[in-house]
């Protein structure tokens, strides 16, 4: 008799699980003619493109996306088993610590290596630079003469106080910036800027990129620093978007070395890939001029090949003068500048 | 409390101690406990400087922040969900009937869609200062409006969600107190008011605290109000340590120092409520006699039960609607049917078995009363204040784990490869689900068990029946109700859950949660806005058939 009420429960969590493991199969076993996609992309910023080299090569596209972080601790998780072939990510701190987990393999492709320049991919061909962002400045002209702008360095000056809106340095794209200013100039002087930075804020640190350029728009800061393409998207965007857009300028600003800082999206194959040959095929497409384009005029990114057009939109905004910095140089600072943001209060 | 154990009828224990219910629990225990113990022992692993880093700068705001919004958002929602409780249960007014079912609303809203709509209406940027700037000429520092990303702005946002927990236990307590208790209290000359303080609401402690205890629980694991807000927290600590300085094993720390906050609130509550009992000793029940409020005393109740709903529900989904209108035809295709069918596929099927799960573990705690069955069932419901995507890394290492080493076992051994049997499957997911959510189904289940009193028990196996076949004809028709509840709980829960799906989902698998957060972290709100409604509007049926269930499961009310 008591044994009964068990036997049910179990019977059911059988049944139960049975149903559920044949839900998935779509997940296991690549069949040829497949490649298995792991984005920290969003899917609408990466379809297009995945669309197009599906319909020119025939080989199936898999795809999930997530977190930049959440998606390599999956695949450190799934270890030598892991379905994943090709891992897309954003910012190049990222595809460094996939790097160092040993999650991407090294490859080589003569394609790649011409059309990507050599500071935009990592040298034993482990990741590639797919495509190319700038952090610049967006000012309001009735309060900011342009004149008075220069570098990054310049936006800590204390005639800046309590004009500057800044994002939060959770984002990774403040993270960077931090990161390529300590290797250009080294932490001491990072953290300074660090410090200034905060004392010049409008308000603490909140919203996401487009929220910098609305205050500006709106009056709350005069000057605000934010990813081009969150310029181009609002300038496309919303009624209100396209409002708060035109009341800014963009301006962009120097490295102490160079000219504005850059960061990427990008990409590698995984070190268990199943299909290691489709997923090598899927990045020679990536940097192919067809997919370049897509980027450019999807995401209104910087294409990394060069000859392929800059979207006009982009082109419109003014000409990116790319800071030369060596982008792997930055991931041996990304810790760091936590800690230095810790310090300074930048929340 | 009193149960089968002592009752002489101890046709259980015949056998030795860990039978059939007992190992039962401790094996679902143990397996709920997987993800949360993954977490808690990375305590003993070196996590490098990381905490005397942690500790000289930001930690001391982590903890202060997270207990203003633990402290504010209890009180917020035992203010309003107690209060509305009494007001549409106990008094009449106009309009109590369609309060009764809207005041749940708020709990089909996902808190970062709140979060979302609130932030862009009431920023600097927003529509309402702009509108106050153009309309009276003011600049920047002219005029004083409250900072809505700030501690309070979450406390109220998070408190509008989540007061619906304490509004629906406390009515569901208030329903099933005795009418003769009440009408005692009447009668020795209580007014409403005497009888609310000194009867109603200490008879309806355990279901109150029950509801905030859920309410904190959720608070202390929100990552997407708090980080939209930019306040800084545990929960925003934790992906912080984790992203930013690259450091998993400080960031479970945190997660592990969180989880004993919250396993000392649970004690601190089982502390307070003692050895006091709190089942009903009559069954006597007719319709109540309602206070009946005229003139200024109605309107401010209906202010009361409206004000709640109308900013935890009402303005935001208004909001959205307003957005989605204008981007709905473009949003809406295939995918958006697609996404919609996957939602409500896996929040039933998670709905089902956190309630079989937590069914189990109420009988065998029912069954088997005593110190092993009480603890495997507190342990087993501490993933829900655990940030998702910590209980998803909890689930990802293990499952990894198993499944590779099968795998290396069965090449080696017969010589074939079975890859990967649970990672990224819906299995994992579910499993993930169960494990967050499982704490709101058990309390459901067990706060309805707790008020059938044992003399029942003791009644039916006087009569002949059988452990099983009381459980079968007599407490599971009287815990129908609340098996419901817990149900559509989990269903709400999981339509809107987000970060544990976001990592463990498998291949080409998208909901309606992930696109929303997709798109707004595009910070492309106007487009999310459909995704966030379409969540709303799936949420709010079975919301809504719950409430009405509620109301006819009074007993008295046939």
């Amino acid at each position: 008799m008591r044994g009964v009420p068990l036997r049910r429960f179990a019977g059911f969590a059988v049944v139960a699980s049975a149903l559920i493991a044949a839900g998935p199969a779509a997940a296991q076993g690549p069949a040829p003619g497949e490649v298995n996609v792991y984005s920290a992309r969003q899917e609408a910023l990466i379809k297009p493109q995945l669309d197009a080299f599906a319909k020119a090569t025939g080989i199936r596209v898999n795809l999930i996306t997530a977190g930049e972080d959440a998606i390599i601790e999956r695949m450190r998780a799934e270890a030598r088993n892991s379905p994943a072939d090709v891992l897309l990510t954003v910012d190049v701190a990222r595809l460094i610590r996939a790097t160092d987990a040993g999650l991407l393999k090294p490859i080589r492709s003569e394609e790649l290596e011409k059309a990507i320049p050599s500071q935009y991919r990592e040298k034993d061909g482990r990741w590639f630079a797919l495509g190319l962002r700038a952090r610049v400045f967006y000012y309001n002209p009735e309060k900011v003469n342009p004149a008075e702008l220069s570098t990054y360095e310049a936006l800590a000056d204390p005639k800046w106080r309590g004009r500057v809106c800044m994002r939060s340095s959770s984002a990774t794209y403040n993270q960077s910036l931090l990161a390529s200013l300590i290797a250009h100039k080294g932490a001491v002087a990072a953290e300074a800027w660090a410090r200034g930075i905060v004392a010049n804020m409008a308000r603490p640190p909140m919203g996401g990129d487009r929220d910098q350029i609305s205050g500006v728009a709106s009056g709350q800061c005069d000057i605000g620093v934010a990813n081009t393409y969150y310029f181009v998207q609002m300038q496309n965007g919303t009624d209100a978007e396209k409002a708060a857009a035109g009341k800014v300028k963009p301006f962009f600003p120097a490295q102490p070395g160079g000219g504005a800082h850059v960061n990427v999206s990008g990409g590698g194959v995984a070190t268990n890939a199943p299909n290691a040959a489709n997923a090598q095929k899927l990045l020679e497409f990536l940097a192919s001029p067809e997919a370049q384009k897509i980027y450019a005029e999807v995401v209104f990114e910087y294409p990394v090949r060069a000859g392929v057009a800059v979207a006009p939109q982009l082109q419109a905004i003014g000409t990116l003068n790319p800071d030369t910095l060596e982008l792997s140089l930055l991931a041996a600072h990304q810790a760091e500048t936590i800690r230095i943001f810790d310090r300074v209060g930048w929340k | 409390m009193t149960s089968l154990a002592d009752t002489g009828l101890q046709v259980a224990k015949r056998r030795a101690r860990l039978d059939g219910w007992t190992v039962a629990a401790l094996l679902v225990a143990a397996l709920a406990m997987l993800p949360v113990a993954v977490v808690a022992a990375s305590i003993f692993v070196p996590s490098g400087d990381a905490w005397s880093h942690l500790a000289g700068t930001v930690l001391v705001d982590y903890v202060v922040n997270t207990l203003w919004l633990v402290a504010g958002v209890a009180a917020l929602t035992f203010i309003v969900g107690v209060s509305t409780a009494w007001l549409v249960t106990m008094c009449a007014f106009p309009g109590r009937r369609i309060l009764e079912w809207a005041l749940v609303l708020p709990l089909a809203m996902p808190a970062y869609a709140v979060a979302y709509t609130y932030a862009e209406v009431l920023d600097y940027s927003g529509s309402v200062q702009s509108w106050l700037r153009a309309t009276f000429g003011w600049g920047r520092g002219d005029y004083w409006f409250p900072e809505v990303r700030s501690v309070p702005g979450a406390v109220l946002m998070l408190g509008l969600v989540l007061y619906p927990y304490v509004y629906m236990l406390a009515r569901a307590a208030f329903l099933s107190q005795s009418v003769c208790l009440l009408e005692i209290s009447r009668t020795l000359g209580s007014g409403p008011w005497h009888t609310f303080l000194r009867v109603g609401l200490p008879m309806a402690r355990p279901a109150i605290v029950t509801g905030i205890v859920l309410a904190l629980m959720e608070t202390i694991g929100d990552y997407g109000v708090v980080q939209h807000f930019s306040v800084s927290t545990f929960s925003t600590g934790i992906f912080r340590t984790w992203y930013g300085l690259g450091n998993l094993t400080a960031a479970t720390q945190l997660a592990a120092l969180l989880l004993g906050v919250v396993f000392l609130l649970l004690a601190i509550e089982r502390l307070g409520r003692g050895g006091a009992v709190y089942h009903h000793t009559t069954t006597r029940y007719r319709p109540l006699p309602a206070f009946v409020l005229r003139g200024a005393r109605a309107w401010g109740a209906i202010a009361a039960c409206v004000l709640p709903l109308l900013l935890g529900f009402l303005v935001p989904a208004g909001l959205l609607a307003a957005w989605a209108a204008q981007t709905a035809p473009r949003v809406v295709d295939d995918g958006f049917w697609r996404d919609a069918l996957n939602s409500v596929t896996v929040a039933a099927l998670a709905a089902v078995l956190a309630v079989a799960v937590a069914l189990l573990l109420a009988f065998a705690a029912r069954l088997r009363p005593g110190p092993v069955t009480t603890w495997a069932t507190r342990l087993s419901t501490l993933g829900y204040a655990v940030p998702g995507a910590v209980v998803a890394v909890g689930v990802m290492i293990p499952f990894g784990w198993f499944d590779n080493a099968v795998d290396s076992w069965m090449r080696d051994h017969v010589g074939i490869s079975t890859g990967l049997l649970l990672s990224g499957t819906l299995a994992a997911m579910l499993f993930c689900y169960v494990v967050r959510f499982l704490a709101i189904s058990f309390n459901a289940v067990e706060s309805g068990m707790s008020k059938i009193t044992p003399n029942m028990d003791r009644a039916a196996r006087a009569l002949g029946a059988g452990p099983w076949a009381a459980l079968r004809r007599i407490h599971a028709p009287l815990l129908r109700g609340s098996l419901l509840t817990a149900a559509v709980l989990v269903f709400v829960d999981t339509m809107k859950e987000l970060p544990a799906t976001l990592i463990l989902r498998p291949f080409n698998f998208d909901t309606l949660a992930i696109r929303t957060y997709e798109l707004a972290s595009d910070e492309r709100l106007a487009d999310a806005s459909t995704y966030a409604l379409s969540i709303v509007l799936f949420g709010l049926l079975p919301v809504v058939l719950l409430s009405a269930a509620i109301a006819r499961s009074r007993p008295g009310h046939s």
